[in-house]
């Protein structure tokens, strides 16, 4: 269907891919893995007409292509969705999909009866059922990925990339995404799948090509291959699989919340949080598990004091009950925040690593009110040596890094508050294999040294291989605990799924 | 429990030949990137000198600086407001609402004749109330702008129209004139060899580039601008360092209204007419952007000092003050447009 013929393509004299051969077939979905850097998007880019110029042959049905914009390989087919939905809030579901090739009547105006009745056969084709009048901006993210699938189905395309279509979304609206999939295989599509999660691969991928410096290390078909291989070619280095102790001696109370609850800001009855109430101790890494919409950013940003009008309930951290107005009081506490989303709330992108890493702590880093850049220096040094931060300076723009070097950006400027309790809300998303690993022995390391630390997480395997302590929330109410020896995959997903009667 | 994952070795860190090699020549485009304005004035310099000979002369040269400070001390003020992404529009109107009141007080002094009541103001007493007046509405706009989220567009837009109205009704519409020797040393006077108010601009200016590199509030600033949610969640209290920025802009306008008031000997009800539009200018073409966090005060002065050569040559060359106003329009473009070229290549 789709054939790429070593294609090479540098960057101001960098190499980002070396003669990278690819083969897609219709019906099956190619599973395209490698840690973060390794070209992948560099080659779906090209794939999709978003960078023209490259070297090499990409053959289409046979044909020679040679797409000058995303655009043109729309319109022969080839449909990309991006990590990032691109979708405007503000317009229906039908807007969205017809946007830029809207159906127009003899009378030069919109055919919107026309448009609505396409797009409601392609969400019925697509099991989403809402109205094609509905804003983009009041679905759930799954669901608007859903809208994106659609945009890609309406144009026939034949070939539809997927990049990291799951990381934003809960675990069962993953699965209503791979019965779209399996659906769209049956249409003999060809389907590119890009993702770091290797289970979810195994679960939906035929074949797979494996990218490391933006080379072809390895294409074969999926059933031949297990996962410790694939990890193992994408790393390129022997993997040592070792189990998580647990950490029995636990220390003393931390952090106790009593009766949280929150206010919907909007519909003032409702209520995002419903009575929490739990205790985090000394050296404790509790998970935090929950479905997307279940409460758990809320949770952690009401304890970290970002909703003090809405929210009411009892919060004592080292025996002393605190009322916390603001993360400025939160952090005086001895509360520390790892933002879901490091791009959005985590790191300031257009400033350079020192300074994001030193702005919780300027007051430290201060001679007579004016700051003192040794002590800055000396700061960024010590995390960006102590987190292995792979940066070319300290003067780098944290908007030039790869996810998991950001992350750990945004851990040591936690860090450097040197917090008591550490509150991380998926502190791995969207990060290679390798960053993840170094960040999990550092959360470990973090307990061993006395913090208490909370992780959400919506991955059960990170939950489960990093807790000690397992809570699962579900519409906004706690609705289990597990000690990490009885939790189970399946006991942990039945909490989390919304009891609907 | 789930398997954990380490990894055994480190990656060696290899350095391709390719990637040093395009570091250096990048250097030197970086260079230029860098002093890109102050190469715009070089040559802009160089055309009106070998076009008018009266240009290249200490006199002129104090002529112009004394000129554009007064847009100094206001475009200052506003690239503190730009770096936080904000905008103050107001400017203009409190300069001259800020410069009405200083030579009120100073003419007149406040006189209650109902409460048998005359307090008089010494030079000093007035120029503090003209500069409290200053800070004082900015600290209304980061009021309005923080408390009920106005956007600074429209609170500062509202404040430009009050504080115009406010000056009409203090002046009754007519010139405060006739203030006096020692007021008039402000706007008019010099210093071991350098115009007072050039004194002032550059006091204003070194105390801002210490501000906005060597102190909390200044990192604040840019966090902000830089990305306002992620600046919240660091336990930065995102509305004193808006409030404060507004107050700044407001008090270094008021500064600038008392030199203009002094260079002319007289508070006018109309002075400071779209001066706001010539500190923004002077911001973009130093280079800050408006959409926040990137951007610096010596590129302002840059910006500022453009801005001021070029009347001055077009006034020296002759050029009618239509074309002068057009001339102004297109630099401004070009400036924007190069700054966009240039960030768009990083």
């Amino acid at each position: 269907m789709l054939v790429a013929e070593n294609i090479t393509k540098k960057f101001s004299g960098v190499v980002a891919l070396e003669n990278v051969c690819l083969e897609i077939e219709a019906g099956k979905v190619t599973a395209l893995i490698g840690e973060n850097g390794a070209g992948k998007s560099t080659l779906m880019k090209i794939l999709s007409g978003v960078y023209p110029d490259y070297e090499g042959r990409i053959l289409f049905r046979g044909q020679l292509v040679n797409f000058a914009n995303p655009r043109e390989a729309q319109r022969s087919g080839i449909a990309i969705i991006h990590q990032e939905l691109n979708l405007v809030p503000y317009l229906s579901i039908t807007e969205n999909i017809f946007l830029g090739r809207e159906i127009i009547t003899n009378w030069g105006t919109l055919n919107q009866k026309e448009m609505r009745r396409r797009t409601q056969l392609l969400l019925h084709k697509l099991k989403l059922e809402v109205a094609p009048d509905t804003l983009v901006g009041e679905l759930k993210v799954g669901q608007q990925q859903v809208v994106e699938i659609a945009k890609a189905l309406l144009d026939e395309s034949e070939v539809i990339i997927m990049d990291e279509p799951t990381s934003a979304i809960s675990d069962s609206e993953v699965e209503v995404l791979f019965g779209i999939i399996e659906d769209l295989k049956r249409e003999n599509k060809a389907i590119v799948y890009v993702s770091h999660k290797l289970d979810e691969l195994f679960r939906i991928a035929d074949r797979f090509v494996v990218l490391r410096d933006g080379r072809c290390i390895e294409a074969g078909e999926m059933k031949d291959v297990c996962q410790e291989r694939l990890i193992q070619k994408m790393v390129g280095r022997e993997i040592i699989i070792s189990r998580k102790k647990t950490n029995n001696n636990q220390g003393k109370e931390l952090l106790t919340l009593e009766n949280i609850c929150l206010k919907h800001p909007v519909r003032k009855d409702q209520n995002l949080l419903k009575t929490i109430s739990f205790t985090l101790h000394r050296g404790e890494i509790l998970g935090l598990f929950g479905l997307m919409g279940a409460g758990r950013t809320e949770l952690l940003e009401t304890v970290f004091g970002l909703h003090p009008k809405l929210s009411s309930g009892q919060l004592t951290i080292c025996q002393q009950p605190v009322k916390l107005k603001s993360p400025g009081e939160a952090i005086k506490a001895g509360l520390a925040l790892v933002p879901e989303d490091r791009k959005k709330d985590g790191l300031v992108l257009g400033l350079d690593v020192q300074t994001n890493i030193c702005l919780t702590t300027l007051a430290d880093l201060e001679d007579a009110g004016f700051l003192n850049n040794r002590k800055e220096l000396h700061l960024s040094e010590k995390y960006i040596r102590e987190l292995k931060i792979k940066t070319s300076s300290e003067k780098q723009t944290a908007g030039n890094l790869s996810g998991g070097n950001q992350q750990k950006i945004v851990l040591a400027k936690w860090l450097a508050t040197k917090p008591q309790i550490l509150l991380l809300d998926e502190p791995t998303r969207g990060i290679d294999i390798n960053a993840k690993s170094e960040i999990y022995k550092l959360i470990q390391e973090l307990a061993d040294a006395g913090l208490g630390i909370i992780v959400v997480s919506s991955e059960l395997p990170e939950i489960l291989s990093v807790s000690d302590r397992i809570l699962v929330m579900a519409e906004g109410r706690l609705t289990a605990e597990f000690a990490i020896e009885e939790a189970t995959e399946d006991g942990i997903l039945k909490a989390a799924i919304p009891n609907t009667i | 429990m789930s398997p954990k994952v380490f990894v055994k070795e480190e990656k060696a860190q290899v350095q391709t030949p390719s990637l040093k090699a395009s570091a250096l020549s990048s250097s030197y485009s970086q260079y230029l990137v860098k002093f890109q304005s102050l190469i715009a004035l070089f040559i802009l310099c160089l055309i009106i000198s070998l076009l008018s000979d009266k240009f290249l002369t200490v006199a002129n040269g104090w002529n112009v600086m004394r000129q554009i400070s007064v847009n100094i001390c206001i475009s200052v003020g506003m690239t503190l407001v730009v770096l936080t992404a904000g905008i103050d529009l107001s400017v203009g109107s409190v300069l001259a609402l800020c410069g009405a009141i200083t030579a009120g007080l100073l003419k007149f002094g406040i006189e209650l004749p109902s409460q048998d009541l005359f307090i008089g103001f010494t030079l000093l007493g007035a120029v503090m109330a003209g500069m409290l007046t200053g800070t004082l509405l900015g600290t209304f706009n980061g009021w309005t702008i923080t408390r009920f989220k106005v956007p600074p567009f429209v609170a500062t837009l509202a404040v430009l129209t009050i504080a115009r109205g406010l000056t009409m009704l203090y002046t009754k519409g007519f010139p405060i004139s006739g203030l006096g020797a020692d007021f008039a040393y402000i706007g008019t006077g010099w210093l071991l060899g350098i115009p007072v108010p050039v004194w002032i601009s550059g006091v204003i200016v070194v105390m801002a580039v210490i501000l906005t590199n060597k102190t909390r509030l200044g990192r604040y600033i840019y966090a902000i601008g830089g990305n306002e949610s992620a600046a919240r969640l660091s336990g930065i209290n995102i509305n004193k360092v808006k409030t404060t920025v507004y107050a700044i802009a407001g008090g270094l306008a008021a500064i600038g209204g008392i030199i203009v008031t002094s260079r002319l000997d007289s508070a006018q009800p109309n002075a400071g007419i779209s001066y706001e539009l010539d500190a923004i200018a002077a911001v973009v073409i130093g280079g800050t952007s408006l959409s926040g966090g990137r951007g610096s005060i010596l590129g302002t002065v840059q910006g500022a000092i453009i801005i001021g050569v070029l009347n001055n040559g077009l006034v020296l060359l002759n050029v009618s003050p239509f074309w002068q106003q057009v001339v102004k329009g297109l630099v401004i473009l070009l400036a924007v447009i190069i700054d966009k070229a240039n960030s768009k290549s990083e």
